[in-house]
């Protein structure tokens, strides 16, 4: 029995990389898809394609890599539902072709963008393809298109309804209408810009984004991080994730038209946003956290802001728990509505709400804990019905236990330096980072003059937008904005 | 004041009052969720906005959607025209039928659900399949509710029931309050409101009315949001001229009298306006599939009343 750790060898480091033979890659492509290990993330540069993995019992961390200089590579997505769409994404970014692919339509790549594969060969474009969606037959059927344009202000995607009366029979969705290149503007950037640039990836978790970014960087680079910059870190990633969390919670029952909710959620996520402010400069402290610790220390009032807050939580948070446990009315739509298996959340490695509220109990805090949360005390919590309402239930229980962690960082916050020097050298890094829709992973070259060679940005939703689809199925079209916001994938953090 | 002058002043009143009610509506609703909201002459500036925009219209449809909007407006004006709001006019009485008042509003909902379908977009048609789902339980419901109400008062003139009500001060009837309870579910159906419908919401797949109105623009769609104002007044004008007649001033009334049921019209339609938005913001929508249900029981209530009356004759 091979396990991962017989393939990377003996190490140290949490996410070693090593060149395997077409013999291992096929050997990985069984281990995915008996489940064994779990796809953490899949991308391409000219030349080579890597492959990030997990492995299940042992908890083992790695990535490979398979020298694709013939300009293709075995698929994987014959076998592992996970990566179809990375590997399509990989096509049109890179231009390397997956052999045997099932699924061989573009996916980023509408024919819009200025050249084709902007990280591999440019090429010119060849102009906007009909896309085919997937054919649904039988009777009765009917289509319904929506979007990328919607009647209100949020972000573009295509969803493609086929129903049969009201139920929907197949959903999918065509993303990649708010491409940014930001992959292929990180490349060559230097430094400090390669961090604004990652930190605008998905604007709602820009904290998270930049710790990924910033603790990879670190680890390319060996730089010592000063301990009070990693606890102000931590602050800024719960301070974020008890923002959109109640921010959540009040969109999903206005997609029920209980605005009630919306209006009393949105009070309290305006206070978090102002504490933010006050403590660190920024509402959504954007491009505070950077490579070697952060931008600007706690301000003099920060820390007495932030316990104000705490205070005002604690006050407001029963009330608008009951309000949401005790209106009949919404929980006859949040329960048993849009339900995601369990065995599909663990196929797709959810992160998240959405894997928490389907029994997948994985917390990248937990599990892959980087300083300072390993030696802070949480609970991760973990339901199995899978359904809208334990979607929000799951988020209702993270904010308690991010007001917890803020208590212990408040109270345990060292004093000192909040900023190291980055001495650049040639090196790779990697980082995995719990933001509040689940595991964001970053991978990156540092070149020695101090500019990134290459930079990997995987957003969670990439393994939440297909589960989307499943979760729909059979539900009605009328619920599919109740079921679509408790999953609210980034379609920014996707579509880069 | 001759009964013309009456009918005419109603007629007006109702047309200019319309945006008023939505737009307390909309400021209770704000104010109950903390926020300042829009002043309640915003629905008016909305619609002289509307005016002057450009109407586009599909390649695709046909005369019926853009002849819809001006049907949709007159026969719902008319409709909330006949209900004595403030004053009993006779001029109209004679076609003051109940029958004839469901009559123009069922062919309004043919309308828009015709011009839903019209353009043959894939929200129009779901708009119009949902509206049609419901009008199968609500219509025969509202007729139900009309039999207990005429069976009461021996008519199905509107301005006759009212005026019965009033003058006899029937004591509180059984299948009056029935009948009261059931009116007010379906106006809460007929005007789209929540848990049937959201009018503010943004999200194409959960409209209903929202929908099928989804592609009008310009004076069009002036024209639908005055509509659906005067349909929201016509409710409450109903609801209060048959169950709450008190304050209307008689035929051939002076102008003083007049004036004072006026000045409680208009307090009838605030205290509407409060209630319907503390309603509304207490609730969350329910599933489309169980909107039928929820007009099912108007329709209960309605033959309970209807039953309860022979039952009680026949003694």
């Amino acid at each position: 029995m091979i396990t991962l750790s017989d393939i990377i060898g003996d190490t140290d480091r949490r996410w070693p990389r090593v060149e395997v033979t077409q013999d291992v890659w096929e050997f990985a492509r069984t281990q995915l898809a008996e489940r064994k290990w779990d796809l953490i993330a899949h991308w391409g540069e000219p030349g080579a394609v890597h492959l990030a993995l997990r492995e299940h019992g042992s908890g083992t961390t790695g990535i490979l890599s398979l020298d694709a200089s013939r300009g293709s590579f075995p698929s994987l997505g014959r076998d592992c539902l996970p990566a179809r769409r990375l590997e399509r994404a990989i096509s049109d970014v890179v231009g390397l072709v997956p052999d045997e692919a099932p699924d061989t339509r573009p996916w980023l790549d509408h024919g819009r963008w200025t050249v084709r594969h902007p990280q591999g060969t440019p090429e010119q474009p060849a102009g906007p393809q009909r896309y085919e969606f997937l054919p649904v037959e039988g009777e009765s059927l009917h289509q319904i298109p929506v979007g990328p344009v919607h009647a209100g202000i949020i972000e573009p995607g295509h969803f493609r309804f086929t129903c049969s009366g009201e139920t929907v029979v197949r959903l999918e969705a065509r993303l990649g209408y708010v491409h940014k290149g930001i992959e292929a503007l990180i490349a060559g950037a230097p430094l400090e810009h390669a961090a604004k640039l990652a930190a605008r990836t998905s604007g709602d978790t820009t904290v998270a984004y930049s710790t990924a970014f910033a603790l990879a960087v670190e680890t390319a680079c060996a730089a010592e991080v000063p301990a009070r910059a990693l606890y102000l870190r931590a602050i800024m990633l719960e301070l974020e994730r008890i923002a959109n969390h109640f921010g959540d919670v009040g969109a999903i029952c206005n997609d029920a038209a209980f605005s009630l909710m919306l209006a009393n959620c949105g009070v309290v996520r305006e206070q978090v946003l102002r504490a933010a402010h006050a403590a660190f400069g920024h509402r959504l402290m954007m491009d505070r956290v950077i490579p070697g610790g952060v931008a600007t220390d706690l301000a003099p009032t920060g820390q007495r802001e932030i316990e104000k807050l705490l205070k005002k939580i604690r006050k407001a948070f029963p009330a608008i728990v009951a309000l949401y446990e005790d209106t009949a009315s919404l929980q006859d739509r949040t329960v048993r509505t849009g339900m995601l298996r369990h065995d599909l959340a663990m196929e797709f490695g959810a992160g998240g709400f959405i894997g928490r509220a389907s029994g997948r109990s994985f917390d990248t805090r937990k599990v892959l804990p980087w300083a300072p949360y390993d030696t802070l005390s949480f609970e991760t919590p973990l339901l199995q019905r899978g359904d809208v309402d334990a979607r929000i239930r799951i988020r209702i229980a993270e904010i308690e236990q991010s007001c917890a962690l803020l208590r212990q960082l408040l109270d345990t916050l060292p004093s000192g330096p909040i900023l190291s020097e980055v001495v650049p050298r040639a090196a790779e890094g990697t980082a995995m980072v719990e933001g509040f829709r689940g595991d964001i992973f970053v991978w990156l070259r540092v070149n020695g003059d101090g500019s990134l060679a290459r930079c990997h940005l995987r957003d969670p939703s990439w393994f939440q937008w297909p589960l989307l689809e499943a979760a729909i199925d059979g539900n009605i079209v009328a619920d599919f904005p109740l079921c679509n916001k408790s999953f609210n994938c980034s379609y920014s953090g996707h579509d880069l | 004041m001759s009964d013309l002058t009456v009918q005419i002043l109603q007629a007006v009143l109702a047309l200019a009052l319309a945006p008023l009610l939505t737009g307390m509506v909309r400021k209770t609703k704000a104010s109950l969720q903390r926020r300042c909201g829009a002043s309640i002459f915003q629905p008016y500036r909305d619609i002289a906005r509307l005016m002057r925009k450009e109407a586009v219209v599909s390649h695709d449809a046909s005369w019926i959607f853009p002849a819809a909007p001006t049907f949709i407006l007159a026969a719902t004006w008319v409709a909330a025209a006949l209900v004595p709001m403030f004053a009993f006019a006779n001029g109209l009485s004679s076609a003051a039928d109940f029958i004839v008042i469901i009559g123009l509003l069922a062919s309004t909902r043919f309308a828009l659900a015709l011009a839903g379908l019209d353009i043959g977009t894939s929200f129009g048609g779901l708009g119009s399949s949902r509206e049609m789902l419901f009008a199968t339980v609500a219509e025969p419901a509202i007729l139900m509710l009309i039999f207990a109400l005429s069976l009461i008062c021996g008519t199905t003139r509107l301005v006759d029931i009212a005026g019965f009500i009033q003058g006899t001060q029937v004591a509180p009837h059984i299948s009056l309050l029935l009948a009261f309870a059931g009116l007010a579910m379906l106006a809460v159906v007929e005007n789209g409101r929540i848990p049937v419908d959201n009018p503010a919401t943004h999200l194409e797949l959960t409209m209903v009315h929202e929908a099928m109105v989804l592609e009008y623009s310009g004076r069009h769609l002036a024209q639908i949001e005055l509509a659906a104002s005067l349909k929201l007044l016509f409710y409450v004008s109903l609801i209060s001229a048959v169950f709450l007649p008190w304050g209307i001033a008689p035929a051939g009334a002076s102008l003083g009298q007049i004036a004072l049921g006026l000045i409680v019209y208009l307090f009838k339609l605030a205290v509407a306006a409060k209630l319907l938005a503390f309603f509304e913001i207490s609730i969350a929508k329910m599933r489309v599939f169980r909107v039928p249900q929820f007009t099912g029981v108007a329709l209960m209530l309605g033959l309970l009343a209807v039953i309860l009356l022979l039952v009680s004759r026949s003694f």
